[in-house]
This record gives structure tokens, sequence and C-alpha cells, in this order.
């Protein structure tokens, strides 16, 4: 099991490979449909810092306001990444993202922003919430709360051994593609 | 007739408390993959979590989905009076966090904030002669709902014809198509049959049978048991990522159809199969 802590070097990533199962570590920033929209169009600042060299998560989460007015994760698995295609590898560049955790996959733009700028695409359990939220220690900030609901907030969050696997690397290498062409060719036999 | 409480537990239970024949399934799945495979460590962290939840009470899966219910009731009930109690448990479940919030406007883009909304809940009404009252919830998430799907027969570029063997076709089409992206291994839900409305009602309500309990029309039960042995050859496997387990089940229901029409409708469930039923009669409160 390999462990890493954001922020990622370039060379770091550029090591990963397809079936890497990885432990992430450190601040990541959720950011989804709206979210990633908004960064394509208006390229906001507040973000830039959270992003440099670290990964973002496609993830709409269950929150909680504790006692003290701190925010806590309740649930927190991945949500499907391929709405974030037509946006993924012009934010990736913008920002210097080493990383996406989501589930699904991606397509051939973001495969070939992977490569370009040195960046990889992790797989979270779909599904797993009660035990992903456990593994986010802290809930540093939160930014368009109240325009874009929680779900599709930037939750800026510190993680501690998030499990992860690496399906899509920045060499080209995509399991997602991989397991498509395999069944497709296996369907096209029982249809 | 005291609702409110009730319907708030349904949905507790619900989001929380994975049903024992979906967490079964999973097991017998884990049990069947390679050991020590991407496959058997996804479906081990699945189990891991299904406990987890229900331990701290917390939602499974963070996508608490669509809150569809299906109310049975007597006929002297009252529509307005369960609606107001679904309305109260929704709210309630949002602030407790059983529930995210998940009813957005779609021409202003807000989040309502408690899930309530325009047909949110979406409530299916049935008076029955009975004098009990059946409320059965369906929590379904937004990942599988979008790889769910609609197939006219015939298809030409599948050769699926208006027939059983047409059917097993476009139901392999489908989630060839749906990869892993609508949280595999999932449950299949088929609906033949109907108008374009009440097919994609038929496939969905299949989602209320037990995994464990058979098809009482045969020629439907041999097609799911084969239906069943041909998705899990696909290889996709759990979310996607390669293995033996593409499908915990799949259910078939069929409905009479327009002479000039043949619908097909494919709804997936995501692994996180969450759907509980609540029973009240003379005072009692039952779930299951």
């Amino acid at each position: 099991m390999i462990k890493l802590k954001t922020p990622i070097s370039e060379k770091e990533i550029r090591k990963l490979k397809v079936g890497d199962e990885v432990l992430l570590s450190g601040i990541i920033v959720t950011a989804r449909d709206q979210a990633h929209k908004l960064m394509v169009e208006e390229k906001p600042d507040f973000i830039r810092d959270y992003l440099d060299g670290s990964i973002i998560y496609h993830c709409g989460p269950v929150v909680k306001k504790e006692g003290n007015g701190n925010w806590a994760f309740v649930a927190a698995g991945p949500t499907t990444s391929s709405r974030e295609e037509p946006y993924q590898s012009d934010v990736i560049a913008e920002y210097n993202v080493r990383g996406v955790v989501g589930k699904g996959g991606m397509g051939d733009k973001t495969a070939e922003g992977l490569k370009n700028h040195g960046a990889v695409y992790f797989h979270a359990i779909g599904g797993a919430g009660t035990l992903i939220a456990e593994r986010v220690t802290k809930v540093i900030d939160v930014f368009k709360l109240e325009e874009f609901g929680t779900p599709e907030a930037f939750w800026i969050i510190d993680v501690k051994d998030f499990p992860v696997v690496v399906t899509m690397d920045s060499n080209g290498g995509s399991l997602h593609k991989k397991i498509l062409e395999t069944s497709s060719e296996i369907a096209k036999n029982i249809i | 007739m005291k609702l409110r409480e009730p319907i708030l537990e349904l949905i507790r239970k619900t989001s929380t408390d994975l049903s024992e024949d979906a967490e079964n399934a999973i097991i017998r799945a884990r049990d069947k993959e390679q050991n020590q495979s991407t496959a058997q460590n996804v479906l081990n962290t699945i189990l891991e979590n299904i406990k987890l939840a229900r331990e701290k009470s917390t939602p499974i899966c963070q996508d608490t989905g669509a809150l569809l219910f299906y109310i049975d009731y007597p006929v002297n009930g009252a529509e307005a009076e369960y609606r107001d109690a679904i309305n109260w448990a929704a709210e309630k479940a949002t602030q407790l966090q059983y529930l995210r919030p998940n009813a957005v406007n779609p021409i202003t883009g807000k989040n309502s904030g408690n899930n309530i909304g325009l047909n949110a809940p979406y409530i299916h009404f049935n008076q029955w002669g009975k004098n009990s009252t059946r409320i059965r919830l369906m929590l379904k998430g937004g990942g599988s709902e979008n790889v769910g799907t609609q197939y006219k027969l015939p298809n030409t570029a599948l050769k699926a014809g208006r027939d059983l063997g047409g059917v097993r076709k476009v139901a392999i089409d489908a989630v060839l198509k749906a990869q892993g992206q609508g949280c595999a291994p999932g449950i299949i839900g088929v609906g033949i049959g109907g108008d374009r409305m009440t097919s994609y009602a038929l496939s969905k309500e299949q989602f209320f049978r037990n995994l464990d309990q058979k098809n009482p029309d045969i020629e439907l039960q041999k097609l799911e048991k084969t239906l069943y042995t041909d998705l899990n050859k696909l290889g996709i496997g759990p979310m996607g990522l390669g293995g033996a387990t593409t499908t915990l089940g799949v259910y078939i229901g069929w409905q009479h159809r327009h002479p000039a029409t043949y619908y097909v409708s494919i709804s997936y469930m995501c692994w996180a199969y969450r759907k509980k039923t609540l029973t009240l009669q003379n005072g009692e409160v039952l779930y299951d």
C-alpha cells in the first residue's frame, strides 16, 4: 500500500500506475458540477492555494454542524466523475491539481490532461459514505455553501488514510478503458 | 393515526440499515471473488461500511437518493395526512443527517435544503381493501438513476425482437453501457410493456422484491436466472474495476402493452439497495 500526503509533487504522481492502491492524507477539496463550471468560467482565486499540488474530490457530503460551530462530515463517498469530463482537464491545468478522486472513471479529454500536466485519477469506493467520512479528520473551511447548497459546495477537508485505487495514470493507462473493451467483446458474443 | 414518528424511523432505517437480503448477497459475492483481488477488497470495504453505518446510525451512502414512497392505505384514509407526515419526517430526517438535502430547483439551481419540493418526496398512492396501511420507501441514488434506460423493440442494432429473447439482449446492452457508473454490483429492474411512463414505473417497482425471492412466473424466472449468469460474465465487477460480480440480482415484471408499442425499461439500483416497508395495523408499527 502506497501512502501519499498533499501537497504532492509531479515526480511522485508520475510514479503511480494503474492498479496501485493508495492511502491519501492531507488537505483536499471537494468539488462537483457547479464548482467545476465556476472554476472554468470564472477561475476564482479563493480556491487556488488549496488546490495547488493537491487533490479534487468529486463528492457531495452529508454534513453536520457541531455544538462549537464547526462542521463535520457524516457520509462522504464519491459521486460519478464523468459529469466533470467537459471541465476536468482545464481545471487541472489552471489550478495545478495533482489528482482527482471520484468514481466511474473519466474520458479521453481528462486522460490527455492527466498525461500533459502530471496528474492521476483515483477511484474511491462508491457508496462507502460512512467509512470514508471517518477518514475525514477535520473540515477546514467551506466556500459557496449558501449559493450552491451542501452537496455542491467546495469543502476544504483534512483526510487521513483515505483508501483509493489508481485507475487512470499519467502515462495514458486507464483501467476503465480496458474493462469497457473486454466487457464489450464478451457482450458481443453473448448477445 | 400517528404517522410522523414511524415515517421518520422508516427513513432512518432505510438510509442507515441495509436490508439482510442485500447484505447477504454482497457477502456471497465477496466469497466468490478471487482472494486479495481489487474486487474482493472493494466488497470487503463495502461490507465494513454497511456495518459501520448501522452501528453509527449514519447514511450508508452520502447520496441518500430521491425519496420514493409507495403507500397502500385503507378506504377511510386521507392522502393529505400522509403527505403532511412525510414532509415533516423528510425535513426532520435532513436535520438529523439521515438524509442529504437532495431537492434542487432545475430553473434556479437552488437546493431547497430540506428534501421538500415539487413532487419531492414523490408519493405513489393506492387505496386498498385492507384495514392496515403499508408504507414502502425506496431511496434511489442519482448515479444509478442516470444509467437507467428505455428501449423500444424491435431494436435493429442489437437484433432484438419483440420477445423475451429481445428483452435479454437489451438488458445486457444496458448493463454494458452502465459499466461501473451505477455503483456495481447493481440490482437490475426490468419492466416489459406499458407506455413510456408506466414502463419505467414497473421497472422500478421490481426493487421491492426480496433478493432471495423467485419470480412466480416460470418464464420470467428462467429469464432472470439466464440474465444473472450472462451479466456476471461481463467482467465489469464491483465499481467497474473488474471481477466476477457485476449484478446481485435481476427482477422482471410485465404489463399489457399497446399493439404498436413494445417498451423495455431498465432501472439500475446500486449495491446500496435501500428499501424498507412500514406496516401500521391496529396501533401496531412493524418494519421490514
